[in-house]
């Protein structure tokens, strides 16, 4: 199916809102990590969560994806909600919704063609794994969806032998691969060089002309300012402004960030 | 973009536990060049053929343990607990039910197929009493989160004391077990009757370790399960976030290691016709030295069954071959050492150079061996 066809499949969505957290709260102890979160992702929706270290980003997508468990509050994914004793990571991926960990997403030691199914293998009944379909699927994805062409990396490459733009290559093609509708993005860009961050943001945007939605986390906001449809600003738990780029330039929105901090 | 272009792999890299197998076959040639009456005989390999298989189930499992970047040290208690299951049941199964149920001798519960019954109901009871020992090990590693180096040593002393509160103590010398059906069947010589003298003592142990040998290589290289235990190995984090149950996969990696163990005791009580309350305990080190010689890594996300295999061998080979080329005993284990050691370092420095450097990043976090339990 091409990228078109796709987006096409996905223009009339039945549901308002991809992903709606509502009243969410999380506790870790004493300390109050999320507060009070209300938050709507749409369909095919490029969304920038920005805020400080520590101001509860990853937690936020955490919860999100099920890897967490809300203190209180309710999820909703495409307007339904989810009983939240049993969302786990498994049912994130079944409400086709997936991660791209900073640098947690792949197993170092393990060929790639291992990564694209881990937690999803192509078994026979008995858990057996069929390689060889494994393999063709994923130097399908390689050469097609991720774009890697005579740059020397195949199925059995491992990990370990792979850049850091080339690693956020290959988890974001796991992600579109799997017909997300949702691909969270967990900093992609940190410890990559400016040719590869290049690449990381012509991902997201081919996110989004597959008709997709994404929740981008990044921390140099020059990068999600010229992405994002709309950006989120988390500080100390709770969301505190909502913006769209067109309303703020990088610089406008540096200054904004700032006072942010000294005001508290 | 800067890509270093994955050369075209080698022959040592193409076939699984290449290394390890030149240096067996070295060290074979070796032996054979210096003790020609020993290992261009038959004999010493039929002798291999019943001894290696505990060993083998053994570090196979140990395997998939090390693979996952765990580390189990009970499993010579369970050479000890199951293996006194196994003997009690079979040696005193019979009488016990006789006298319990005051049956007399003529009842068809004191018959010789009820003994064979009772017999055979040793081994599913055995390999029960394993299953359940490693599943308290993976309990306490995965939902409790002690790390495995410290609950497997706590396990092992109490599953010896255990075996040993229950025998009191005692040996059970298995007389005559080999005119059972239990012991034909699980350690018989099917080749007994053969004119060749070395074939007679070729045992069929030998021909079920092979098979669940060659059965856990594709559970570890084609199963999912075992892509699991590689990805634990990797990472717990990384396992967490591909949806992999961590808890689950490591309660069923210890139940595993329990299960394979339990076949050991059951082998290994068999073929000595003997049960004795510290049996297992010279095997914690040889079957921990086989699985790193052949490859394993020490920290989780790379192993090889077949050079756990050729590890095996190469432990199994030193002591007839030092002895035989007139050294005393004491050099084997001195040898056996020096060959662990080796291995060690030829994997960290030639094989994967990557693994110096979190060598090094774990002895600076001063983290012990086996993860220090679930994530997050």
């Amino acid at each position: 199916m091409t990228e078109q066809a796709t987006a096409a499949a996905r223009s009339a969505p039945d549901f308002t809102d991809l992903v709606r957290l509502e009243h969410v709260q999380k506790y870790f102890g004493a300390v109050h990590a999320l507060r009070d979160i209300n938050l709507r992702i749409g369909p095919n929706e490029i969304v920038g969560l920005i805020g400080d270290n520590g101001a509860g980003k990853s937690t936020l997508i955490k919860t999100m994806t099920g890897v967490l468990k809300p203190s209180s509050g309710r999820i909703f994914v495409r307007d339904k909600e989810l009983p939240l004793s049993d969302y786990s990571v498994r049912m994130a991926h079944d409400l086709s919704i997936e991660t791209v960990y900073q640098d947690k997403s792949l197993g170092e030691k393990q060929p790639l063609w291992r990564n694209f199914f881990v937690g999803r293998q192509i078994v026979n009944r008995w858990g057996f794994i069929d390689v060889k379909r494994e393999k063709e699927i994923a130097n399908d994805i390689l050469l097609n969806t991720i774009g890697f062409r005579g740059v020397g990396i195949g199925v059995d490459s491992t990990i370990a032998n792979l850049s850091g733009g080339e690693r956020q290559g290959i988890a974001i093609g796991r992600a579109m691969h799997y017909d997300a509708d949702l691909i969270i993005l967990d900093e992609p860009t940190a410890a990559l060089g400016v040719a590869e961050v290049r690449k990381v943001v012509d991902f997201v945007r081919r996110i989004k002309s597959s008709g997709r939605s994404c929740v981008y986390i990044e921390h140099n906001l020059a990068h999600v300012h010229e992405v994002a449809d709309r950006l989120i600003v988390l500080d100390r738990g709770a969301i505190v402004s909502d913006i769209s780029p067109r309303d703020m330039s990088v610089v406008e929105l540096t200054e904004y960030l700032i006072d942010l901090q000294h005001k508290n | 973009m800067a890509i270093q272009t994955p050369s075209r792999p080698g022959i040592m890299s193409r076939i699984e536990g290449a290394p390890i197998i030149a240096v067996f076959l070295v060290l074979l040639a070796l032996f054979m060049w210096l003790s020609p009456q020993v290992f261009l005989q038959p004999y010493q390999y039929t002798t291999f053929l019943s001894t290696l298989p505990p060993i083998i189930l053994l570090a196979v499992g140990l395997t998939f343990v090390i693979g996952a970047g765990e580390i189990d040290l009970c499993f010579p208690a369970i050479l000890g607990f199951s293996g006194y299951i196994f003997a009690v049941i079979f040696k005193e199964g019979q009488a016990d039910i006789v006298a319990w149920l005051g049956a007399s001798d003529s009842d068809w519960i004191a018959s010789p197929l009820a003994g064979a019954i009772i017999q055979w109901s040793a081994v599913p009871a055995s390999l029960l009493a394993g299953v359940l020992v490693g599943y308290v090990n993976g309990v306490l590693v995965a939902n409790i989160g002690i790390p495995s180096f410290i609950a497997t040593l706590g396990t092992q002393f109490f599953w010896y004391g255990v075996a040993s509160i229950l025998s009191g103590g005692k040996s059970y010398a298995l007389r005559g077990a080999e005119d059972s059906s239990v012991w034909q069947v699980i350690v018989g010589r099917p080749f007994a009757s053969s004119s060749v003298d070395w074939l007679q003592q070729v045992p069929i142990q030998a021909l079920w370790t092979g098979i669940i040998v060659v059965v856990m290589w594709f559970v570890l290289n084609r199963h999912r399960f075992g892509e699991h235990m590689l990805f634990l190995g990797d990472s717990n984090a990384v396992a967490a976030v591909v949806g992999i149950d961590v808890r689950r996969e490591k309660r069923k990696l210890f139940t595993l290691m329990g299960f394979l163990a339990a076949i050991a005791s059951i082998f290994l009580t068999l073929e000595n016709k003997n049960y004795f309350g510290n049996q297992g305990q010279g095997y914690l080190l040889i079957a921990i030295a086989s699985v790193l010689i052949g490859g394993t890594s020490i920290f989780g996300g790379r192993a090889t069954v077949i050079g756990t295999l050729f590890g095996c061998f190469i432990i199994a080979i030193v002591e007839p071959g030092l002895v035989a080329a007139g050294l005393t005993g004491s050099w084997v284990n001195a040898v056996r050492g020096l060959i662990f050691l080796i291995a060690i370092v030829f994997y960290l420095y030639v094989d994967e150079p990557q693994r110096r450097r979190s060598l090094r990043a774990r002895f600076a976090r001063l983290t012990s061996f086996g993860r220090a339990g679930p994530v997050e």
